[in-house]
């Protein structure tokens, strides 16, 4: 039993540091899960979700607004990146994040094919991400349900 | 005959030994020594008529010539040399007349032999039968000889006799034919002398040396010349006056009579003659050759070098007679050399810079690092720090016994030097570093004073009297970083309160002219500018007088230094920093002032700051005074704004003997670091110039006063508890740590207090009330989770137009705004609190079309003139950006994302 867990909990580990390390969180995603306590034992998990809720939605209002070809309003998408980008600051989404700047660049920049391709790849990127992360919390509830606790990644 | 001579002139300048490798090979002769052969092949007489020999590029002084040749030592050995070769050519002709001689011998030998033979075959003829017998007889051997003998001779020549044998006849007709015989030899014997003759006779002529001699020294001469022609040398004899007897010049300006017989001086004229012939003198002086080189200025050929060879020459009586030279002109390699040798020194000097740039680029980070390194580890020893001493505080209000209480106030005034010392350390780094932003605010110079020396007074220990006088033409309102200027006033009391041990501090406030090193020195406040203000800006001069111990003149000038004190005594004597003065005076530069400092030991020390402000209108004077009149009501409160004189008298009796639990001491060393601060509050009414020390806090003062608050209890046990802390033991420590807590509190909350002075009727609630404008939910969410973890609750509005609403129908302590928000942003949002906090109404928000409905709260607008601290919270951490945070009227900002640090930071920053 105590192996299975400590198997597992390596396992956690090296799967939230591989995330770490290939770049799909950064640091504020550590702050969040400080924030996480027993005050709030779902706190990262309600974050995340209003987080890719919100990725659907903006992306899905993204995704209209340049549909509008010859009249997009660049502004719109604009906002709505800047929203995107606010958020995946927030939770420590760093790729997402990072393609959000280039996207608000290429949206002030008005270009149309550059927001298109930043669109799908910021479409897959929150995907990759929702799956990963689903992966994580699988992992979290296996660990929780073999008697063990969630360890602490340190990162550094 | 001239020719020649010039050519021993010239061979002589030569050396002999290098002279012989000169010649070509095959010109050389056999023999080693024999240099000047007579047999030369005719292909190099050719060669030397096709090269065109100018000969009057030689010139000398014929006269002078043949004594220097046999004066002289080199002259000698020409000769010698010359005689040797004809002695060798002697030698030569004599072994060739010997070999001819010994071929006439031979000949004359042979001659003899034959007529021996005919003497002897005429004997044979009268006697042959016997002695041909005889010897045909004895030997064979001699008969053959005999016949190759007269076979060789005479070559086998019968002589055919016609006559009979034995006749007359026949013996006259042999002896006839002998006599014809004898006669050929004796002919071909004369014939021979003859010849021999001859033979000697050409020796004879050959062995006149002159011409020969002349033509060999020709020949050198056609050499010399043909490899002098392109040589681009000079050569010559001087005597030992140094006049020219000879000289050789491929470039011949001058003719003969210019040069012969004349010094260098005399031909030239210009740079390097001087030296030239010093250096000949010299020469000629030492008697050892010499090389040098001349660089020649002169009109005839221009800047030209010359490597210049001289060498003395003697006579047979070791005399010096003269001197030979040589110049060749190596002026295009001296040149050479010349760049070689600056380019090199320019590399080297380069080399040295860039280690020397290295070197102070390496130092440079090193020290930024160093720097980078301290600020960061102050920073993240603040924190825990500020930790620990709160909690001590905290702990300091709960019960305890006498021992542990000291125990604690050991602990919490130690905590609080390091704090400062910490706080100390973060500012001069950030001074140092150019992170320190200056803020331009209105403020009131004469309440400041009031309000340091206040604070001075409350944690005064001493007999010192604390004075303020502030001249009649300072203004009212001027504008300038209130922070920063009650930061330096109150570093400087505290220090000359703690170097004062009986007399008074005090502060003196005068307007002066513009200062000399102002008008060079564009004061940084300049940039700081905000609307509404006048352009007149105003120097005002600041003297921090005190009547202590002074400073000895030769610690002055190390008395702004970073750790320096007067003296490591004072050190252990005082206790401190060392770091106060080094920020007030780096604070002083920063806002374009001077700081200076006066002292004589055990009379007092003046420090005096003179710093540009700008005057406020004068409009917003009266406005303040409105609100004051109208806010300070419950306490009749002498003017502030034009009072010109403060004094406060020691208080220390009254402080050890308890006067009450609510009149006694009040004035707490320590702020108890709760979630709400506690009021610190001056009551004590009794006093003539007493005034409230107001803190920013929390708590309504009548409640306090009575007893009767909210938590009256916990007030009680603060003040009680603090009231009989003061232990002897700590007591320069505590007033040092004191006094410096209360800067550091005032660092913090000045900004807000300098406007006004009057106590804000708060809610009861010990919770600050926070309002988070902020549009995104995921980030609302991650903030509300991080207040909770730090024990705050906040409101939330979603865009700048529901911020307005907000701050406009509750009043919040603090506002933490995003920047970038639809609707209305954060920035715009700022500079419509602000506006609203000058003109006491929202017609700018309206004017911009924000719907405010709810106007009607007409005495919410008194409050208004609060200053409400606003952070920015801002995605970028561009120093542009936070300047239009500031330029916009935010207090500061805090950088995205957002983290519980950062945060906790702030929060401490602005609500304690």
């Amino acid at each position: 039993m105590d192996a299975h867990v400590a198997q597992l909990q390596m396992q956690y580990r090296n799967y939230i540091l591989s995330l770490y390390q290939q770049g799909f969180l950064d640091d504020q995603f550590t702050e969040l899960k400080s924030l996480q306590d027993d005050g709030s034992p779902d706190f990262v998990a309600e974050v995340l979700s209003l987080f890719f809720d919100d990725c659907v939605k903006l992306v899905g209002n993204m995704a209209r607004a340049l549909d509008q070809i010859g009249t997009v309003d660049f502004c719109q998408v604009g906002a709505n990146v800047h929203q995107l980008k606010g958020s995946s600051s927030s939770v420590g989404a760093k790729r997402v994040k990072g393609l959000c700047i280039n996207f608000k660049e290429l949206c002030e920049a008005k270009n149309y094919e550059g927001c298109v391709r930043c669109l799908q790849q910021v479409d897959i990127e929150y995907k990759t991400l929702k799956a990963k992360l689903q992966d994580m919390f699988n992992l979290e509830k296996q660990i929780v349900q073999a008697g063990g606790i969630v360890p602490q990644v340190d990162i550094n | 005959m001239v020719c020649e001579m010039e050519t021993d002139q010239q061979m002589e300048e030569m050396d002999v030994e290098v002279l012989s490798s000169m010649w070509p090979e095959d010109v050389g002769g056999t023999e080693p020594d024999n240099q000047f052969n007579v047999e030369k092949p005719a292909g190099d007489s050719d060669t030397l008529k096709e090269v065109d020999i100018a000969e009057k590029r030689t010139m000398a002084d014929l006269k002078r010539l043949p004594d220097l040749l046999n004066t002289t030592d080199q002259g000698s050995t020409q000769l010698t040399n010359l005689v040797k070769q004809w002695e060798y050519m002697q030698d030569h002709a004599v072994r060739l007349l010997r070999e001819e001689l010994k071929i006439l011998t031979k000949q004359r030998e042979e001659a003899e032999a034959k007529e021996l033979k005919i003497i002897e075959e005429h004997n044979f003829e009268t006697e042959e039968p016997e002695n041909v017998r005889v010897l045909d007889e004895s030997s064979d051997l001699f008969r053959r000889f005999k016949e190759k003998k007269r076979d060789k001779l005479v070559g086998r020549k019968r002589i055919e006799i016609d006559e009979e044998f034995d006749t007359v006849a026949y013996w006259k007709q042999k002896a006839l034919t002998f006599e014809k015989m004898l006669e050929a030899s004796t002919e071909r014997e004369r014939r021979l002398i003859e010849k021999l003759n001859e033979s000697l006779k050409t020796m004879e002529s050959h062995s006149a040396p002159v011409e020969e001699l002349t033509q060999n020294l020709k020949r050198a001469e056609g050499f010399l010349h043909f490899i002098l022609q392109n040589a681009p040398i000079v050569m010559g004899h001087q005597d030992k006056d140094l006049r020219y007897l000879f000289i050789y010049n491929k470039f011949p300006t001058l003719r003969e009579h210019d040069i012969l017989g004349k010094t260098d001086v005399e031909i030239f004229h210009g740079g390097g003659v001087k030296e030239s012939e010093d250096f000949k003198r010299e020469v000629l002086e030492k008697g050892k050759a010499s090389k040098r080189e001349i660089t020649f200025e002169t009109d005839l050929f221009g800047s030209k070098t010359f490597l210049i060879y001289v060498e003395p020459v003697y006579n047979k009586a070791r005399e010096k007679i003269g001197i030979n030279y040589m110049g060749m002109e190596v002026t295009d390699q001296v040149r050479k050399r010349e760049k070689m040798a600056k380019l090199r020194e320019d590399n080297a000097v380069r080399k040295a810079m860039e280690s020397e740039l290295t070197k102070t680029i390496h130092i440079t980070e090193e020290t930024m690092r160093a720097k980078q390194m301290l600020a960061t580890m102050s920073h993240e020893i603040r924190s825990p720090l500020s930790g620990v001493v709160g909690m001590a505080e905290i702990l300091s209000t709960t019960k305890l016994d006498k021992e542990q209480r000291q125990l604690l106030n050991v602990m919490i005034s130690s905590g609080d030097l390091v704090l400062q010392l910490i706080n100390d350390i973060l500012d001069l780094s950030k001074v140092e570093s150019g992170v320190m932003k200056l803020e331009a605010t209105k403020f009131r110079p004469r309440e400041v004073v009031k309000h340091v020396l206040q604070t001075a007074a409350a944690s005064l220990k001493k007999e010192l009297t604390l004075e303020g006088n502030i001249a009649d033409e300072v203004p009212i309102l001027v504008v300038g970083d209130v922070l920063r200027i009650r930061q330096i006033l109150t570093n400087l009391i505290s220090n000359a309160i703690k170097f004062t041990h009986q007399g008074k501090v005090g502060i003196k406030l005068k307007v002066i002219p513009e200062p000399s090193f102002a008008s060079d020195n564009t004061h940084k406040a300049d940039a700081e500018e905000q609307n509404g203000l006048a352009e007149t800006s105003v120097w005002i001069c600041c003297d921090v007088y005190d009547t202590g111990i002074g400073i000895p003149e030769n610690a002055l000038p190390c008395l702004f230094k970073k750790y320096m004190q007067a003296s490591a005594d004072h050190a252990r004597k005082y206790g401190g920093t060392g770091l106060g003065l080094a920020i007030c005076k780096q604070l002083v530069e920063l806002m374009g002032g001077q700081l200076t400092v006066t002292s004589q030991v055990n009379l007092g020390s003046t420090f005096t700051f003179i710093l540009p402000y700008k005057v406020a209108a004068s409009n917003d004077h009266s406005d303040d005074q409105d609100e004051f009149s109208d806010m300070v009501d419950h306490q009749p409160e002498p003017d502030d704004s034009t009072e010109g004189y403060f004094q406060f008298k020691p208080l220390l009796g009254s402080i050890y003997s308890n006067g009450g639990p609510v009149m006694g001491n009040n004035f707490l060393p320590h702020k108890a670091m709760l979630p709400s601060p506690v009021k610190l509050i001056n009551g004590n009414t009794g006093q003539s110039e007493s005034v409230q020390v107001e803190n920013g806090g929390y708590m309504d003062d009548t409640r306090l006063e009575t007893g009767s608050g909210h938590c009256p209890e916990s007030a009680h046990q603060y003040e009680n508890g603090n009231g009989r802390c003061p232990s002897k033991e700590s007591e320069s420590c505590s007033s040092s740590q004191a006094s410096s807590e209360m800067e550091s509190e005032f660092t913090v909350s000045s900004p807000r207090e300098d406007v006004q002075t009057e106590t804000e009727v708060k809610e009861t609630s010990k919770q600050p009330k926070i309002l988070l404008v902020e549009d995104n939910k995921i980030n609302i969410m991650v903030a509300k989770s991080m207040m909770k973890q730090l024990g705050y609750t906040f409101d939330i509005a979603n865009n700048g137009v529901e911020a307005i609403t907000a701050i406009n129908s509750s009043s919040y302590d603090l506002v933490l705004m995003d920047v970038c928000m639809p609707v209305l942003d954060g920035l715009k949002a700022t500079r419509l609190i602000r506006s609203y906090e000058e003109s006491g109404n929202w017609d700018a928000a309206v004017e911009a079309g924000v719907d405010i409905k709810v106007l009607e709260n007409k005495q919410m607008s008194v409050r208004s003139t609060n200053r409400l601290p606003i952070i920015a919270m801002t995605a970028n951490t561009l120093s542009e950006s936070s300047e239009e945070c500031y330029a916009n009227g935010m207090d500061s900002f805090i950088s995205k994302p957002v983290t519980l640090q950062k945060l906790k930071q702030c929060l401490q920053q602005y609500l304690h």
